[in-house]
């Protein structure tokens, strides 16, 4: 395995986050959380899904990019975990436009 | 495939001789040896494989006759559902990744190991765990679970059967289907050899590439799925069953959104193989090598769109019906692109009959066959007509062990020298060949004509009418077994009788011919430094025209 060659390796750059932004980030998740909690008994119809999925997405943002250091990663893998997120974007449309005809 | 300079003749010993930290058992249970683990999950996968197969032969003989022959229907339900998942998560979605792609993929980009080899032998006791548990299943009280691999609510919620043991498998399989698929994207990004650009990468490397992906995004939801069923059999919430205000709907969306990409990540490994064969035993240069890498590609993304047309009985709209079923049209292009890909390397090359190439050549016309009846399935008023009938598992049976099952057996012929170090002996596997192949196709192609005719898939019972069909298809599966048969015995008694194997018995040019056979455990000596393609047979292209 020495074949490895981290030395050019994002991984190695320093980057450290500061405790008062995790805690702010935390408190983010929190409150959106709150929000969706609070939304569910308010009757939305059909956009219900949108809303609480939008707000999932978001929460997932934060800790992609925050908490899991996306933020920090190189290209490549930034444009992975995007393929990731569009993939599953069009599983849930393509699910639940059947919906919208049915 | 050229390399700037040769690779000299290794003084390693191979990796069966290599001295390890543990001896014995204990030495390949505990292996982070990229070749052991393939090694392993072969001799894991093959046991399965058997299990699986007589499993089948047994389900035909009780088809010999209408009415009871030898098993009851509710043991007959247990049979087809033990026989599917262990067929499609123990055998063919592990088969050609974790068993060739383990063992071969590595070497064919002139690496030393997977990037995480840790990660890989956790894969392998995560397969074998998931296995123990279906086994498991089986001999609980409470009995073998009886749904079908596919698990529909809401049957599979309230019948008493041990569906949580089976569901649990099928998750713990996943899990080390996704940990493979991860470790494969990260050693084909991050461990090629020098000069080894991604248009100089084997077309096999391409498709574990293309299917790494769907097992890293689709698998996931199975996961979360199958795990949704557990919670609402634990705890009686309503997640699918419409007595609890679920939508059995969903569960098969979200059972589709999986399973169809897993019919992907189970066909692109078999097409890689073709892909790799044919130029060498044609000796020609594959015709249209990036049209074949990123037709892998866009069979990966296109099929992962398609799932719903499992469901067109169900009830959904005629729009989404449309949409899904013009997708499935779709998926059919790059599919074709292969073909006639490899119909033109054929052409005009030097072929040379072997057993990896006859293998080949039944894969492609069953594969065709299955493709084909796959575009009926999808006409969206034909597939009301044959729903559920033997149309159905006809089709399924073309694809998976009609393409990948003898894209596997093809690759095991091909690679076996590599793997081994041995040859084996060629005329029974010229005879496993053919008896696999007639029996396969007197097995399968029957279906097409019961399931038109309106035979339902998984009943244990049918119409007298049926029955002289039913009888030739049985006397088929004898013939597949007897064929499967030969063909183990003879690759098994070759492990000791068998003559030594050259570095290159076939003339290959990927970088897995130019090490010994069996490598060395490091491989290589010295990374090599690539500098052509992968499939160079301009030589013999020259020599051919010039006898002309
Ligand atoms: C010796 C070889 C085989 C024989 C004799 C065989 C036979 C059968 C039979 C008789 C059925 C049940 C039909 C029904 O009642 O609906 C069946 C179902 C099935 N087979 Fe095979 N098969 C063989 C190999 C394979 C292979 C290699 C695969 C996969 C790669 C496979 C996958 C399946 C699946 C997924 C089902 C559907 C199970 C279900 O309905 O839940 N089979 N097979």
């Amino acid at each position: 395995m020495e074949q490895h060659d981290h030395s050019s390796s994002p991984h190695d750059a320093p980057h450290t986050v500061s405790y008062v932004t995790y805690l702010l980030i935390w408190l983010a998740l929190v409150m959106l959380t709150g929000l969706t909690v609070a939304l569910a008994g308010v009757d939305l119809g059909r956009w219900i899904i949108i809303t609480a999925l939008t707000i999932a997405s978001i929460k997932t943002m934060l800790v992609l990019e925050v908490f899991m250091h996306l933020k920090f990663e190189d290209k490549t893998f930034r444009l992975f975990v995007l393929v990731a997120c569009v993939t599953f974007a069009i599983f849930i449309t393509l699910t639940f436009f059947d919906y919208a005809f049915a | 495939m050229a390399i700037a300079s040769a690779v000299p003749v290794s003084v390693e010993p191979d990796f069966y001789h290599t001295k390890t930290k543990y001896k014995g058992i204990l030495g390949w249970i505990f292996t982070t040896d990229h070749k052991r683990i393939g090694i392993l999950y072969l001799v894991t996968m093959l046991v399965f494989f058997f299990t699986a197969a007589t499993l089948g032969v047994l389900m035909r003989l009780e088809m010999l006759t209408p009415g009871r022959t030898f098993v009851d229907a509710q043991t007959y339900n247990t049979f087809f559902t033990l026989h599917g998942i262990m067929m499609i998560f123990l055998f063919i979605i592990p088969g050609l990744p974790a068993v060739f792609g383990n063992f071969l993929m590595p070497i064919m980009i002139g690496a030393k190991d997977v990037f995480f080899p840790r990660l890989n032998l956790l894969s392998w006791w995560l397969f074998l765990f998931g296995g123990i548990f279906a086994l498991v299943s089986v001999f609980l009280p409470g009995g073998a679970a009886d749904t079908g691999w596919t698990f529909y609510v809401p049957y599979s919620v309230r019948t008493s059967t041990n569906v949580i043991p089976a569901l649990s498998a099928a998750f713990i399989l996943g899990f080390s289907s996704i940990l493979t698929g991860l470790n494969f994207i990260t050693t084909i990004h991050r461990m090629r050899a020098p000069g080894m650009t991604w248009f100089r990468m084997p077309l096999f490397v391409w498709s574990l590439y293309s299917t790494a992906w769907i097992q890293v995004l689709a698998t996931p939801i199975i996961g979360i799925t199958l795990l949704l069923i557990a919670i609402e059999r634990w705890f009686g919430v309503g997640i699918f069953d419409p007595t609890l205000g679920g939508d059995p709907v969903l569960y098969q969306h979200l059972f589709w959104i999986y399973s169809h990409p897993a019919v992907y990540i189970m066909i692109l490994p078999g097409l890689g193989v073709v892909s790799e064969i044919l130029p060498v035993f044609a000796r020609r240069t594959i015709f249209g090598y990036k049209f074949i890498a990123f037709s892998s590609l866009a069979i990966a993304f296109v099929g992962s769109l398609v799932w719903a047309h499992h469901m067109f009985t169900v009830g959904m709209s005629n729009t989404g019906m449309f949409v899904f079923s013009f997708l499935t049209f779709l998926v059919s292009i790059p599919s074709a692109i292969k073909v006639f890909n490899w119909i033109a390397t054929l052409y005009k090359g030097s072929i040379e009959i072997s057993a990896p190439l006859l293998f080949i050549l039944s894969f492609i016309i069953q594969f065709c066959i299955g493709g084909f009846t796959g575009l009926i399935l999808g006409t969206l008023a034909i597939n009301i007509h044959v729903q559920d009938t033997y149309f159905v598992v006809g089709h399924f049976h073309y694809v998976m062990f009609g393409g990948t099952g003898f894209g596997l057996f093809a690759a095991l012929h091909y690679w076996y020298p590599k793997m081994f170090g041995k040859m084996y002996k060629q005329a029974p596997a010229y005879i496993s060949w053919f008896l696999a192949t007639v029996g396969f196709n007197l097995l399968y192609f029957p279906m097409f004509v019961l399931g038109y005719e309106g035979m339902p898939r998984r009943y244990y019972d049918y119409l007298p009418e049926f029955q002289t069909v039913h009888q030739i298809a049985t006397v088929g599966s004898w013939i597949l077994y007897a064929g499967i048969v030969v063909m183990f015995v003879n690759l098994v008694v070759s492990l000791w009788r068998g003559e030594k194997a050259t570095a290159n018995p076939w003339g290959g040019e990927t970088l897995e011919w130019k090490v010994p056979s069996p490598p060395p455990l490091e491989n290589f000596d010295e990374i090599p430094v690539v500098t052509t393609g992968p499939y160079d047979y301009s030589k013999y292209e020259k020599a051919a025209q010039e006898v002309k």
